[in-house]
């Protein structure tokens, strides 16, 4: 607080409007992801509650329903997707809490950076530590419920792929529920629909693989979607943290 | 140098009650501008909306006589804000939280600058504690160190006394005087009263609207 130089005050002599933003963008959205990645690592509690959700659900279902190799393996590739979805659904509703209600949201709704481009790094993050981590454990889970190995990395791709889309979607839902103290319910049943492409799609593929009939189409599928997501949940999501941090 | 933030017939609504009505505010470099009122009265609001965070108000901003509306990018890049949440991650060291912020702003910057920004709320020796283990006021102090890390002309501080040490409020009060001689342009909410000065002026919020006096 005590300084003996004045601060330095030019911001309006230079034209900021176009020099400064495009350079600080990479910077700002670097520092969101560094950031975020920190703070997810340091509290690994939540990192590996739907890891453990996900693996607690398959591992119920041989002993709830019967252990017969043929009937599991018809059934595994939409429990594990099912399973899966609802994992990532489950650590959707932290995702911009803390941030709301620690102060730094309408921190970064006041930076000159695109708040788009800002939150994507964040759900960037959120699959990074979610998503990708249910696509690499799914073919484990894989074995216990005697899924044939030829679709394991159909299962993992899929899931990698379809996750993302999920992560870019609920992040629509977390941005418009933040400011609700109780918004998990509402969270799921706004975003629960528009999951379901992503669902069939993504089940669909293992079936595929596992039927030998070529998974490539439902892929391509759910890689269109994600494209689609990429493209329009951004501006989605800024559209809807502005409304939830006005409310 | 510009700075000027207008308001005009500014008026804001809240659950069938009207907090102010037919606002005008004309608030120029060197000002230390003081929103003053009881509980409830509208003053965060009233920083919210000037700060461009409520679009949920009547009247119109300008600044540099530009509608808000155009002029927000080069608003955003001379506004510093300071909410009522110090907006610091308990689980990141005061460095790591200046780091984010100063990268927020447009630039990487260096830790030295960090170092120092901290050096200069008196956290020299706590930049490598994680935040959540500092006290509410160093909490408070993190944040203030923005003002120094990002130099921006206009400051927007809602309650920034609160949780301060007395030595804390005195060198705070100082660092906002100098700032509005330096050029630059305070907006604050307080019930701590600030040593008079010629550059305070107050805008008092209250029942029945407003009345605004040098």
């Amino acid at each position: 607080m005590p300084s003996g130089e004045t601060p330095m005050i030019d911001t309006d002599d230079r034209p900021v409007a176009d020099g400064e933003p495009r350079g600080g963008l990479t910077v700002a959205v670097w520092a969101t992801l560094k950031r975020d990645l920190t703070l997810l690592l340091r509290r690994r509690s939540e990192v590996l509650n739907p890891l453990v959700f996900f693996a607690l659900v398959i591992t119920l279902f041989p002993i709830g329903i019967s252990p017969d190799p043929q009937l599991l393996a018809t059934i595994a590739p939409g429990l594990l997707w099912v399973a899966a979805l609802l994992a990532a659904l489950l650590s959707l509703d932290s995702l911009f809490r803390g941030d709301y209600d620690d102060g730094s949201l309408e921190q970064l709704l006041l930076t000159p950076q695109p708040l788009a481009m800002l939150g994507l790094a964040k759900v960037a993050v959120h699959w990074l530590l979610t998503g990708l981590p249910l696509a690499m454990m799914a073919p484990v889970l894989g074995i216990m419920l005697s899924l044939p190995a030829g679709s394991y990395p159909t299962l993992a791709f899929s899931l990698a792929l379809g996750t993302a889309s999920l992560s870019l979607i609920g992040a629509i839902g977390a941005a418009l529920t933040v400011g609700l103290s109780r918004g998990g319910v509402l969270l799921s049943l706004l975003v629960l629909p528009l999951y379901i492409p992503v669902l069939i799609f993504g089940a669909g593929a293992v079936q595929a693989a596992i039927l030998g009939d070529g998974a490539a189409a439902h892929l391509a599928i759910l890689g269109a979607l994600l494209a689609l997501a990429l493209m329009l949940a951004p501006w989605a999501i800024a559209a809807s943290l502005r409304i939830s941090i006005n409310g | 140098m510009t700075l000027r933030l207008q308001a005009r017939k500014l008026a804001c609504e809240r659950d069938d009650r009207w907090l102010f009505e037919d606002l005008d505010l004309d608030i120029r470099a060197g000002e230390i501008v003081r929103v003053e009122g009881p509980n409830g009265s509208g003053k965060t609001t009233l920083l919210k909306i000037l700060s461009g965070q409520l679009a949920d108000y009547q009247g119109e901003l300008f600044w540099n006589d530009r509608p808000m509306r155009q002029a927000r990018q080069a608003f955003l890049s001379s506004l510093l804000y300071l909410g009522h949440a110090p907006g610091v991650k308990g689980a990141l060291t005061p460095l790591e939280n200046l780091a984010w912020y100063q990268a927020l702003a447009g630039g990487a910057g260096h830790e030295a600058a960090r170092l120092a920004a901290l050096e200069s709320v008196g956290l020299a020796g706590f930049e490598d504690v994680p935040a959540a283990q500092l006290s509410a006021g160093q909490q408070r102090r993190v944040a203030l160190a923005r003002l120094e890390l990002t130099p921006r002309p206009l400051w927007v501080l809602d309650e920034p006394f609160t949780a301060i040490d007395r030595d804390g409020v005195a060198a705070l009060e100082e660092r906002l005087i100098v700032h509005a001689r330096s050029g630059g342009c305070v907006l604050v909410t307080t019930h701590h009263e600030l040593k008079a000065s010629g550059e305070l002026r107050r805008i008092r919020l209250g029942r029945g609207g407003q009345d605004a006096e040098r």
